[in-house]
């Protein structure tokens, strides 16, 4: 099979303006015969159901939490990125384009991130016009920062509550969707299969999760905006509830995945205490606009942030500054992250467990004043008290980075279809946008351009190819086969009755994974990890302990089928991060790295998306390329120096 | 750490359920309340017996799925969420009985997880300001005075989590409801239906069987995002005067 990406022809800037008018269109009248399955309310999800449903459509969404409002987009803190050149600072789409196909170190599609660029502008407009309370200046115009690295100022934010703001305009809009009765909303619902009839997508199996009876939802398309697999790390910045499960499933029917191995550490962590450790908790990246990231510059075991104004300034090593200096404390993420680690294993890492850097505001408290700093970063200062007990104001800090965001996800093309018709990916379930590193303050920008302003047009063209109003019965064979294997794979997980509790295979997952498949990878790394996934892959299914029944709120059946799923997805991983023995944005392969230890791109090589094919059960997965072609930008290695 | 644990279960909502008591051995002051729970739950697995069920999904603060009630205390002593209380807030050998938020709108589902879709029903009432995905203005065509901005802000952090609901002897959704009324009520985007939204959002809540305000304030102060008790007065004020002037708009359609 080849991947099509379905990028039109022509000019740059003209691309998605073109294929907009040429998209076929549904009439009006009839669009409400037509019923749209979104899956997930996060950004992606809330914002598609709420403009199908504007639009005509019959949506019925669904979401694993009690309340559409819960979705993990709610988390994100720094902001979101318009190329709206509100400061006359020399923004423009083309430089927010150019931003984000250099930062995703050219591994992503030059049309697809264009068209980002270019809906950026319409997603501030929009949020403004629902009533999202973004920071303002005095008169009255909207707010700007500069973020994560980029040379211009143009971050749109809420306080260090943007994600939550988005969302909650988001959810604002699909609430009044389901008022009008143009949506239907399924909260604690969990999709457990896609169905596939005559080769297209036409429903989903579900799980209530309060009653746990299985149930079968038709449609004439499906919408996966499910987010993203960080938690197959067990520990990551993730919503304990993030899985993968939608995702795997719609893969295993067919749904190719692309560039699995592309994750995300961040560098701004809140580093591990103890083995209880349930997650990792992210602190904004903004702070490193003022922050100071240090370790000791000889080895201090076990010093502590109470003692770290002990240490003279010539003995400290302020390492990004030094080893960048014109991009400093601002590098990008991936870079951060590896130094970070790379001084923890020189053994200069600080705190308890020797795994974690300072960040520290002493001087641009003593240069702005602490009330400045406070209107800044006031919630993260609190949040990082509440956590550590430690007060930022008065000493520096501990950060470790943590798996953040994946880059990969189901493959798709121009249109944000999978490789199965009628089945699309949205927002961080999909591959698309971010090449292999995403920028600060990209992913809700991504979650809303593909749920308010992309898949409201390409669907239509789907939909357009179908008979209005061909509904299809849940009775068929399609859909009780189906249902038939998921109440199997329940039945199983129930009777194995072993020894080993679900939360414990999957930190033992989580382990290999960040060992092996986390900052850094080696070929040897890899193979180890694939033997050891295996293993542990037959130690779930013999020796896992799922207690209770199907039939009731049964929190560790919810969870032993989402391990399963990240397990499998686990190998996988490691396959791609094998097959791609080059480094490129958060994908670092030591045997690819310049002579001073910098990541090292083999374009002539991997210049491709790696879309990977299920082909049965342990059967290897069949790698599939879509070369990326660029017309318009020239690759260039990445320098932050 | 020791700790004692009287812990609420109960199988689901139609039956009833009762205290039970565990004893969390390890306990170390850097867990989170419900990492403890996590410890407790899977020795319960090992065990054999059926973990406790609570909601929890972000484990940042900010989500508002983590309830519980701590010590008669939503949230427990802190003036946080769930998932942000550390045991180092506890003394060793402590006995901390956990229950879920009680109140008629909120039944129980199992142990500590309750029903809060009421609240999304509130919020589909009118909680929000009927425009289309597009054909909207430039965003600095709308200037707010930051003030203003901020002030929104302060009402728009709510997190639904319902610990307004659980602090209040009468289980009233007031303070919820209000943060949501302010919000649009301060903001220009939010002027064309000013009337009939604090109208609407006010009826389903009382359909909804949430209390009367109680004018105690307990809300406020376990709020976990400090959400003001001026939102409440605000409502109060916004209803009275659109119970008097909204029948000027209703007499030529319902507006909505």
């Amino acid at each position: 099979m080849k991947l099509e990406s379905k990028a039109p022809q022509g000019p740059l800037a003209e691309k998605w303006t073109k294929h907009k008018f040429n998209v076929k269109l549904v009439n009006p009248a009839n669009k409400r015969k037509y019923e749209v399955i979104v899956v997930g309310t996060g950004l992606a999800g809330a914002s598609a159901a709420a403009s199908l449903g504007e639009l005509g459509y019959n949506v019925k969404a669904f979401c694993f939490q009690d309340s559409p409002r819960r979705a993990h987009s709610i988390a994100a803190q720094g902001g979101i990125n318009a190329a709206k050149n509100y400061q006359n600072d020399g923004d423009s789409v083309y430089r927010l384009f150019y931003d984000t196909i250099k930062g995703g170190d050219y591994r992503a599609r030059e049309a697809n991130v264009h068209r980002l660029a270019e809906v950026s502008v319409n997603i501030i407009d929009q949020c403004v016009a629902q009533g999202v309370p973004f920071a303002r200046e005095y008169g009255g115009t909207l707010a700007n920062r500069s973020f994560g690295g980029a040379q211009v100022s143009r971050t749109f934010y809420a306080r260090g509550q943007t994600g939550q703001q988005l969302l909650l305009g988001a959810y604002s809009a699909l609430n009044r969707q389901i008022a009008n009765g143009k949506v239907k909303m399924y909260t604690r619902t969990e999709m457990l299969d896609v169905v596939l009839v005559d080769g297209k997508a036409r429903g989903i199996v579900t799980r209530n999760l309060v009653t746990g009876k299985i149930e079968s939802h038709s449609a004439h398309a499906v919408l996966l905006a499910t987010g993203g697999y960080g938690n197959v790390f067990f520990l990551s910045t993730n919503a304990k509830g993030s899985n993968v499960t939608a995702a795997w499933r719609a893969h295993k029917k067919g749904a190719f995945f692309g560039n699995p191995c592309y994750t995300q550490i961040h560098p701004t962590c809140i580093p591990v205490t103890g083995d209880h450790q349930s997650k990792l908790t992210l602190m904004s990246e903004s702070l490193r606009n003022d922050g100071r990231v240090w370790v000791p510059k000889v080895a201090k075991p076990g010093l502590r942030a109470k003692d770290a104004a002990g240490i003279a300034e010539d003995d400290r090593d302020y390492f990004l500054e030094r080893k960048y200096p014109s991009f400093g404390n601002l590098v990008p993420r991936d870079v951060a992250s590896r130094n970070a680690k790379y001084m923890c294993d020189e053994g200069r890492g600080v705190g308890q467990t020797g795994r974690a850097v300072f960040l520290d505001f002493a001087d641009a408290i003593k240069r702005d004043g602490r009330n400045v700093i406070e209107a800044k970063y006031g919630n993260l200062f609190d949040m990082y008290k509440q956590i550590t007990g430690d007060n930022p104001y008065e000493m520096p800090m501990m950060i470790y980075p943590a798996v953040h965001y994946t880059m990969g996800g189901l493959w798709v093309d121009y249109n944000l279809m999978t490789t199965v018709p009628g089945l699309y990916a949205l927002g961080e379930a999909n591959f698309s946008d971010h090449g292999a590193n995403r920028l600060g303050a990209s992913a809700l920008m991504q979650g809303l351009a593909d749920g308010y302003f992309v898949i409201p047009y390409t669907i239509g063209n789907y939909l357009a190819d179908m008979k209005a109003g061909e509904k299809i019965s849940t009775d068929l064979p399609e859909f009780k086969e189906a249902e038939k294997q998921v109440n199997e794979r329940i039945s199983k997980l129930l009777s194995i009755k072993g020894k080993k509790t679900v939360d414990h295979l999957h930190r033992d997952l989580g382990h290999i994974m960040w060992e092996y498949c986390g900052m850094s990878r080696t070929d040897a790394g890899l193979r180890k990890a694939k033997g050891k996934i295996q293993e542990l892959k037959k130690e779930f299914w013999n020796n896992v302990n799922v207690l209770g029944g199907s039939g009731e709120l049964n929190q560790e059946l919810e969870k032993a089928m989402r391990v399963a799923d990240f397990i499998e997805l686990g190998e996988l991983m490691v396959d791609d991060a094998l097959n791609r023995s080059e480094s490129c944005g958060g994908h670092f392969r030591e045997e690819s790295s310049t002579p001073d230890g910098e990541a090292q791109r083999k374009d002539d090589e991997f210049m491709y998306v790696a879309a990977w094919q299920y082909t049965g059960e342990d059967q290897p997965e069949v790698l599939h390329k879509e070369e990326l072609i660029y017309e318009t930008v020239k690759p260039t290695q990445r320098s932050y120096k | 750490m020791k700790i004692t644990l009287k812990v609420w279960r109960q199988k689901n909502n139609t039956s009833k359920g009762a205290f039970k008591v565990y004893q969390a051995e390890h306990v170390s002051e850097d867990m989170s309340f419900l990492e403890m729970l996590d410890v407790l739950n899977n020795e319960l697995v090992v065990k054999g017996e059926d973990p406790v069920a609570f909601d929890h999904d972000c484990r940042e603060g900010i989500c508002g799925m983590c309830s519980l009630y701590i010590n008669g205390r939503p949230h427990g002593p802190q003036q946080t969420t769930t998932c942000q209380l550390h045991m180092r807030t506890f003394k060793d050998g402590e006995t901390i009985t956990i229950e879920p938020w009680r109140a008629k709108a909120f039944p129980v589902l199992k142990d500590l997880v309750v029903d809060r879709t009421a609240f999304d029903r509130i919020q589909q009432a009118g909680g929000y300001v009927s425009i289309n995905t597009g054909g909207v203005p430039d965003g600095n065509a709308i200037p707010i005075p930051k003030k203003i901005a901020d002030e929104a802000m302060d009402a728009a952090q709510c997190i639904g989590c319902g610990a307004c609901v659980a602090a209040c002897k009468n289980a009233s959704a007031m303070l919820f409801v209000s943060a949501k009324v302010s919000q649009f009520a301060l903001l220009p985007q939010g002027q064309a239906e000013r009337k009939e939204r604090v109208e609407k959002m006010v009826a389903q809540m009382d359909a909804e069987d949430f209390g009367a305000c109680t004018n105690t304030g307990a809300c406020e102060a376990e709020c976990p995002k400090g959400i003001s008790l001026t939102n409440i007065a605000r409502m109060n004020r916004e209803y009275f005067v659109a119970s008097l002037t909204s029948y000027e708009v209703q007499a030529k359609g319902d507006g909505a």
